[in-house]
């Protein structure tokens, strides 16, 4: 009879852990749902008024007279993104093939601490050296050098800020793609003659290479969606660039810059965040084309 | 005989792919039940159908009846915990609990409310004792479990599954693993078992299926070719498949 | 036209010189904000709040900004636990079966922690505007487990992946129930990737500040109850470092020392309880 008891309390208990699991899974599954729809909502405002269209196109934004033209955050959060993209990719890239192809076993041992200590500094640490370091360098050495007095905070250092804080996170997926190039695969080019040099180039490269594109891709929407250490360093002047030394004022700085104004002037809020829903909608681009080019290069193998 | 199981067309599929074909199956009451056959022939999925644990497979479909004293046990309305306590499993590599020796036998019996120190106590150097264990380990009964050699480890899940009193025994290939020392252990303390419980032994070994079974049952593809007492089937053999097989002409 | 040999040489040189350039990368960061605000540290800015003036470089400490973080990572990585440490056991021991469903809830938390942590602050704010809140400690609390709790299923969820079949097979057979099997087998065997996820969950908290930005709000005091706000050390460090005055620029960067130093604690004890791949 007791056991009958605890049987039932046993049952019970497995039942209630189930449906607090089964309640907080589908909770977390809502939550993009709830976050698309709370965003588009909020953005309806404004774009009951003006078109998407207009609003993409155009570069005047003077929130006191109602124009919101988000180009010249769009342009400016592009080329941010594109540039840190190019700095950080090649380095990445050799980095990661050294660590799997060539490094000894010690100098995997130093690298993983430095990749997570890397990846573990938070966003304003990141702004804090910029302004520390990039900034000065750009202003005192870099502008100099190309003829240009420059301030220093501009496109180009918040690309470099940026494209140092998604090289421990591209590299992270890097190195685990290259560690799953099967070794049966490098033997036997190898022993068709083929040089190490050629091995990686033509086989563990090919290989890996829609890992590769999907890690680059990840790391884009990374550095797209960053905000604080961008933020500091960038400038933060509404106008389309047209140069790396010129401020730039990507989207994510646009929002966090003017959260305090927002619910003061009219549709203001609204446009910053379509501002968060345009940021949330490229990000969730990127993010499912590159995970699911992962996916489909796992399942093809 | 007096069955413990009966197995009624029993068939298995994952994926559509049908891996036991129409089973038909009598499991005698304390006795050692060999299922015996080359590897991918289903024995396994049949071994593991018993107490349910093909209900985690992915896209497997099932049809038939496995009675359990005269209760069909593959019926929705059973439920699976007392299924399974009344099955314990031996597999093919040992998998301890991630905690002490002493805490992997007392588990199974403090999961169903028996927290008396003492009572525990004496149960862990039972079961200890009787799969040979605890001579050399009762120094060290806090020690965790994985520190065990493999063999050790195997006779410990022994002794796990026997502590919560289950009634049959499910050993899937059990000295896979093990060195010929402790598969020997293993398989005295079968013989020795036999009395108490009902013992359905998984084994592609020929040798270890004549040293140990009092039924037999020989699968191939699927399907149940033959089964019967070990002198009928060894000695007398009816299907050219047996007697390929104990030819030796596969495994 | 470059032979392979000499392509080979030049590429092993480039390597080298890349890994070299992430090394040195971290040692410049990490020292030139240790340089700029280890000598501007003292123990009377790490235990006091600011003052009046402060600032304007008078007299005051960044503890309310040192709590205040405290009280937010441990609230949201809490929070974030008990929501995502269930999780990752039922994709793992109840869903066992539904491999392809659990692959996609897996895609979908990888998407989730893409997601900028700005937009979940946005999404924070919406939401205390329609509930009419205004920004608190338990609005951040809640805003940063929802950017973390991603990170926390998936770390989880990493390590519990890794459990053989066989014990599940085994635990059940011995006629434990599911979450008999999730919370005293199974979280025990996965309890260093349990402890690291912890870790990166409340290193990311801690040093995240655009989701702070719109729901936690910033104070000179110490939060003393959930419905207050509070202030945080990123935005301490972002607000004085936008200041003209050097001497609030430089307790900005000792500010920055401090967060710089809880986060590696956060790296060292990851590394010495999770042991991570070497």
């Amino acid at each position: 009879m007791r056991q009958i008891k605890l049987t039932r309390y046993r049952k019970w208990r497995n039942r209630f852990h189930q449906g607090w699991m089964v309640i907080a899974l589908l909770g977390m599954l809502l939550i993009p749902l709830v976050l698309v729809a709370g965003l588009i909502l909020k953005s309806m405002l404004l774009l009951n008024t003006q078109s998407v269209l207009g609003l993409l196109t155009s570069t005047d934004w003077s929130p006191l007279s109602g124009h919101f033209g988000f180009l010249p955050f769009i342009v400016s959060s592009l080329w941010i993104t594109i540039l840190s993209l190019l700095i950080s990719a090649p380095v990445c890239l050799l980095t990661a093939i050294h660590l799997t192809q060539y490094a000894k076993r010690w100098v995997l041992r130093v690298m993983h601490p430095v990749i997570d200590i890397l990846a573990g500094i938070p966003s304003v640490i990141f702004g804090v050296w910029g302004i520390l370091v990039i900034v000065p360098f750009i202003s005192h050495q870099l502008g100099p050098l190309f003829g240009k007095s420059v301030s220093g905070y501009s496109i180009l250092a918040g690309a470099i800020v940026l494209s140092i804080m998604i090289i421990p996170f591209m590299l992270n997926m890097l190195i685990d793609i290259f560690r799953a190039v099967p070794e049966e695969l490098k033997e036997a080019s190898l022993s068709l003659g083929a040089s190490k040099w050629q091995t990686i180039k033509r086989v563990v490269v090919k290989k890996a290479l829609p890992g590769i594109v999907s890690s680059f891709g990840l790391g884009m929407s990374r550095a797209f969606g960053e905000t604080i250490a961008v933020l500091m360093v960038v400038g933060n002047v509404t106008r389309i660039p047209t140069g790396v030394f010129q401020p730039g004022y990507p989207l994510p700085a646009l929002i966090a810059n003017n959260y305090g104004e927002m619910l003061s002037i009219p549709l203001y809020d609204s446009a910053l965040m379509l501002a968060a829903l345009i940021l949330f909608m490229v990000v969730l681009m990127f993010n499912i084309f590159s995970r699911w080019l992962i996916v489909k290069t796992e399942t093809q193998s | 005989m007096n069955p413990k199981i009966h197995i009624q067309n029993l068939s298995l599929s994952i994926d559509r792919q049908p891996i036991l074909k129409n089973v038909n199956l009598t499991i005698p009451k304390n006795k050692i039940t060999v299922i015996l056959g080359s590897s991918g022939c289903g024995k396994t999925t049949l071994l593991k159908s018993l107490n349910r644990l093909t209900d985690l497979i992915p896209g497997v479909q099932r049809s038939g009846e496995i009675i359990l004293d005269g209760v069909n046990i593959l019926n929705g309305g059973q439920d699976l915990v007392d299924i399974r306590q009344k099955m314990g499993l031996l597999a093919q590599r040992p998998y301890p609990l991630p905690m002490s020796i002493y805490n992997n036998i007392t588990f199974g019996l403090r999961i169903s409310g028996r927290h008396n120190r003492q009572f525990l106590d004496k149960r862990v150097e039972h079961y200890l004792k009787m799969v040979n264990l605890w001579e050399e380990v009762k120094d060290r009964l806090k020690d965790p479990a994985s520190a065990l050699s493999i063999g050790q480890q195997q006779r410990l899940c022994l002794a796990r599954g026997l502590a919560v009193d289950p009634e049959i025994i499910l050993a899937d290939e059990p000295t896979s693993a093990l060195d010929p020392i402790s598969s020997r252990m293993i398989e005295e303390k079968f013989l020795e078992l036999k009395n108490q419980y009902t013992i359905v032994l998984v084994t592609h070994i020929l040798r270890q299926a004549r040293r140990m079974a009092d039924y037999v049952v020989l699968m191939y593809l699927g399907e149940v070719i033959e089964q019967g007492t070990p002198d009928e089937l060894f000695n007398n053999p009816q299907h050219p498949v047996t007697k390929s097989y104990l030819s030796g002409q596969f495994y | 036209m470059m032979n392979t040999k000499n392509e080979e040489r030049l590429f092993r040189v480039l390597m080298f010189f890349s890994t070299v350039f992430i090394v040195g990368v971290l040692l410049l960061i990490v020292g030139s904000v240790l340089y700029k605000g280890v000598p501007s540290l003292s123990f009377a800015m790490l235990t006091s709040i600011p003052k009046g003036g402060f600032y304007f470089g008078e007299d005051g400490g960044i503890l309310n900004a040192i709590i205040g973080s405290l009280y937010l990572s441990f609230g949201a990585t809490f929070l974030a636990f008990i929501i995502g440490w269930p999780i990752a056991l039922y994709m793992n021991v109840y869903l066992v079966k539904y491999h392809t469903l659990v692959n996609a809830i897996r895609f979908v938390f990888d998407v989730l922690w893409g997601v900028p942590s700005i937009v979940y602050g946005a999404f924070g704010f919406i939401l205390m505007v329609f509930l009419g809140v205004r920004a608190s400690l338990l609005a951040g609390i809640i805003t940063v487990s929802l950017f973390i709790v991603p990170i926390m299923v998936r770390a989880i969820d990493e390590s519990l992946k890794s459990i053989p079949h066989g014990l599940l097979e085994s635990s059940l057979s011995l006629g434990s129930t599911r979450s008999e099997i999730s919370y005293r087998i199974f979280s025990r065997e996965a309890f260093q990737g349990i402890i690291t996820a912890i870790l990166l969950s409340f290193g990311r908290a801690i040093g995240d500040a655009a989701s702070v930005l719109f729901t936690t709000g910033y104070t000179d005091r110490i939060p003393t109850s959930l419905l207050e706000p509070s202030a945080t050390l990123p935005l301490s460090i972002f607000f004085q470092l936008s200041s003209p005055i050097a001497a609030v620029q430089d307790r900005a960067y000792a500010s920055a020392t401090v967060l710089i130093v809880m986060v590696l604690v956060i790296s060292l004890l990851s590394r010495l309880i999770g042991n991570r791949r070497f």
